[in-house]
C-alpha cells in the first residue's frame, strides 16, 4: 500500500493523516517553502508533477525506480492530467517519449543502470531529433557482476549521447534540479533532452529533508511547453528522415552547437531559479577555493562528503577546497578553468572506471580541460565507490592528505588510484 | 524549380542554415534518391496485354515503384509502367501478380 501524501498550497500543507509531521518554513526567500521529507525520487516524482508534464512513458520493473511508481499514485489519484505509457522495455519507453515530444508534449520519464544502456540507441535520437525530454537517472552500476547499488557506469557510459547532464547531490537538488531541467531543454535556442542524475540509494532511497514550492510558483517559474517544431496534422512535416554524407554533418555540427550554448541557459535558468526560492544553481558550486593549494572535484552526493571534510581540514588549518559540478555536460570548460586558477593540485575522483582508458571519464574531461593552457596544476585521478562501495569521510581526507603531499612536492607517484579497493 | 534545383540549393546550406534536428518541411524528398543502383540481378518487365489493370502490384510496391499512368491501352484508360530509377527488384510485384503479367528478367537480358 502506498502513502498518501498532503497537498501542497502557497498557503501552507494540506496534511494527509498518518505519521509524520510538517512544518511550513518562512526562509529569506521570495516563495513560501514548504518543509517536508522525501527521498530523492520522490522528490523527482513530486517535481514531475509540479511541472505538469504530459507524458510519462516508463518500463515499470527493475531496475525503475520509486519515481516512476510514484508518478503512478499521482496518475491514479488524478491529481496529474498525464498520460502514463507503460512500455515492454526502456528501448520502447524512451521510443515513446521521443514521439510524443515530437507531438508537443512535455515528457518525463525515468531509468537506472541496465534499463539506461538499453535505451542507448534511443538516447542519440531523443538528441538528434531534438526532443526536450527530461529523464531522471538513478546512478546505478551496470553488470556484470549484477550489483544494483549506486556508481556513475550508466550515465557514463551514454555521457556522449548529446544530452544535457546535471548531477544532484541530495534530495533537495534532485527535486530543484528536474523543475529547472524541463524549463532548460524547452528553451527555443536549446531544444535538447535534459538527464537529471541521483546516485542510487544514497540520494534515491534515502529520506532527507528539503523544500518544496508550491504549484503556483512552478506553474509562475515554468509555463507550459510552446514547441518549436511539432507534428500536426494541419502542418505536416518529416521528422527522423535519413541524412546521407552531403547533410548529416551538418546536422550534427549544429546540435553540438546548441548543446554548448545551451550552457548558458542552464547559468540563466540556475540564476532564476535562486530568485525565486534562494536557492542558486549554475555550473558549479565551490567551497573555500580561494587561496587553496589542493582540492578536489567530484559529481553527485559524495561532494557533500567532500565538502564536510574539506570544512574540518580549513578548521585545522589546511588550504584545501572543493568543487561540484552540477553541469556534466556541456563541460563548463571556462567557468572549470577560472575556479581552478591557482590551485597547485587537483583531485578528479571518478565513480566510474572507462576501462583502458589513461583515466576516468571525469578526470580526462579535467585534463583536457586543463591542456594547452599553460595551467601547471598537478591532477590526480581517484576511483571510488564502486558498486555502491562506501566513501566514508576518512577516504576523503586520505585523498585531501595525498593531493596536499602533490601540492607540496610537485610531484605525481600514482596517476590513477583506486580508493577502498582490496589489494 | 525543380527536384534537382531544390536539391542543389540544399547542398549549399550551411550547418547554421539546416533546419534544426534535419527536420523536412517538405514532403517527398525520398524521390531525390535513386534507390534504383541497389537493384542487382533481376528487374520487373510488365506485359500490357495479361495486365487486368488490378493495381495490386500499385499497393504492394514497398518503393512506389509501380506508376498508374493515364495513357489508354486498347480497352484500359491506364497503363501500368514501372519506374527503375526507384525499383530495387524485389520482386513482390511479380509474385503478387494474380495474372502473372510481371516477369523478373536478367537485367542483362533485357534490350534496353
Amino acid at each position: 500500500m502506498y502513502r498518501k501524501r498532503g497537498k501542497f498550497t502557497s498557503e501552507g500543507i494540506i496534511p494527509y493523516s498518518g505519521e509524520g509531521t510538517t512544518v511550513t518554513i518562512e526562509g529569506p526567500t521570495v516563495c513560501t517553502q514548504i518543509g517536508c521529507a522525501y527521498t530523492g525520487d520522490e522528490a523527482v516524482a513530486y517535481a514531475a508533477k509540479q511541472c505538469k508534464v504530459d507524458v510519462v512513458a516508463a518500463y515499470p520493473i527493475t531496475p525503475q525506480t520509486i519515481i516512476v511508481e510514484r508518478f503512478s499514485d499521482y496518475v491514479a489519484d488524478g491529481e496529474v492530467d498525464t498520460k502514463y505509457l507503460y512500455a515492454e522495455s526502456e528501448h520502447s519507453a524512451m521510443s515513446a517519449c521521443a514521439g510524443s515530444s515530437l507531438g508537443g508534449a512535455r515528457v518525463f520519464t525515468a531509468t537506472a543502470s541496465q534499463g539506461l544502456a538499453l535505451m542507448h540507441e534511443v538516447l542519440y535520437l531523443a538528441s538528434g531529433l531534438r526532443c526536450p525530454i527530461v529523464m531522471a537517472v538513478v546512478n546505478r552500476a551496470l553488470s556484470a557482476p549484477i550489483n544494483i547499488h549506486g556508481d556513475h557506469s550508466d550515465m557514463m557510459g551514454s555521457r556522449d549521447c548529446g544530452w544535457i547532464q546535471l548531477y544532484a547531490e541530495n534530495a533537495q537538488e534532485s527535486y530543484d534540479l528536474t523543475i529547472q531541467a524541463f524549463k532548460i531543454a524547452e528553451d527555443k535556442t536549446v531544444q535538447l533532452p535534459v538527464a537529471v542524475n541521483l546516485d542510487g540509494f544514497t540520494v534515491s532511497h534515502a529520506t532527507e529533508s528539503m523544500r518544496a514550492i508550491a504549484d503556483e510558483d512552478v506553474d509562475r517559474f515554468l509555463p507550459r511547453r510552446k514547441a518549436v517544431f511539432k507534428l500536426d496534422p494541419t502542418s505536416p512535416i518529416s521528422v527522423g528522415g535519413m541524412a546521407l554524407p552531403e547533410y548529416y554533418y551538418e546536422i550534427k555540427r549544429q546540435q553540438e552547437e546548441a548543446l554548448h550554448l545551451s550552457k548558458d541557459v542552464v547559468n540563466r535558468v540556475g540564476k532564476e531559479y535562486g530568485e525565486l526560492t534562494g536557492r542558486r544553481y549554475g555550473f558549479m558550486e565551490t567551497y573555500s577555493l580561494k587561496d587553496a593549494d589542493a582540492a578536489i572535484v567530484c559529481l553527485g552526493s559524495t561532494s557533500g562528503t567532500v565538502r564536510s571534510v574539506a570544512k574540518q581540514l580549513r578548521a585545522k588549518g589546511k588550504r584545501v577546497g572543493s568543487i561540484k559540478l552540477w553541469l556534466y555536460r556541456p563541460f563548463p570548460t571556462e567557468e572549470f578553468l577560472s575556479a581552478v586558477e591557482g590551485l597547485k593540485a587537483l583531485t578528479v575522483m571518478d565513480r566510474a572506471i572507462s576501462f583502458g582508458a589513461p583515466y576516468g571519464a571525469l578526470c580526462s574531461d579535467v585534463s583536457s580541460t586543463l591542456q594547452n593552457t599553460g595551467s601547471e596544476i598537478k591532477v590526480l585521478n581517484m576511483i571510488y565507490g564502486l558498486g555502491g562501495r562506501d566513501t566514508p569521510p576518512s577516504t576523503i581526507q586520505q585523498a585531501f592528505e595525498d593531493t596536499l603531499q602533490v601540492a607540496k612536492t610537485g610531484e605525481v607517484k600514482e596517476r590513477i588510484k583506486f580508493l577502498d579497493v582490496r589489494e | 524549380m525543380s527536384q534537382k534545383e531544390s536539391l542543389s540549393e540544399k547542398m549549399k546550406l550551411s550547418w547554421r542554415e539546416m533546419p534544426i534536428g534535419g527536420v523536412m518541411f517538405e514532403p517527398g524528398s525520398t524521390v531525390e534518391y535513386k534507390t534504383g543502383d541497389w537493384r542487382v540481378d533481376k528487374k520487373p518487365l510488365i506485359d500490357q496485354d495479361k495486365c487486368i489493370r488490378c493495381f495490386i502490384c500499385w499497393v504492394v510496391c514497398p518503393d512506389v515503384s509501380i506508376k498508374r499512368v493515364p495513357k489508354p491501352y486498347k480497352k484500359y484508360v491506364e497503363s501500368v509502367e514501372l519506374d527503375y530509377y526507384h525499383c530495387k527488384g524485389c520482386g513482390i510485384c511479380a509474385t503478387e501478380c494474380p495474372v502473372d503479367a510481371i516477369e523478373m528478367v536478367e537485367e542483362s537480358k533485357v534490350v534496353p
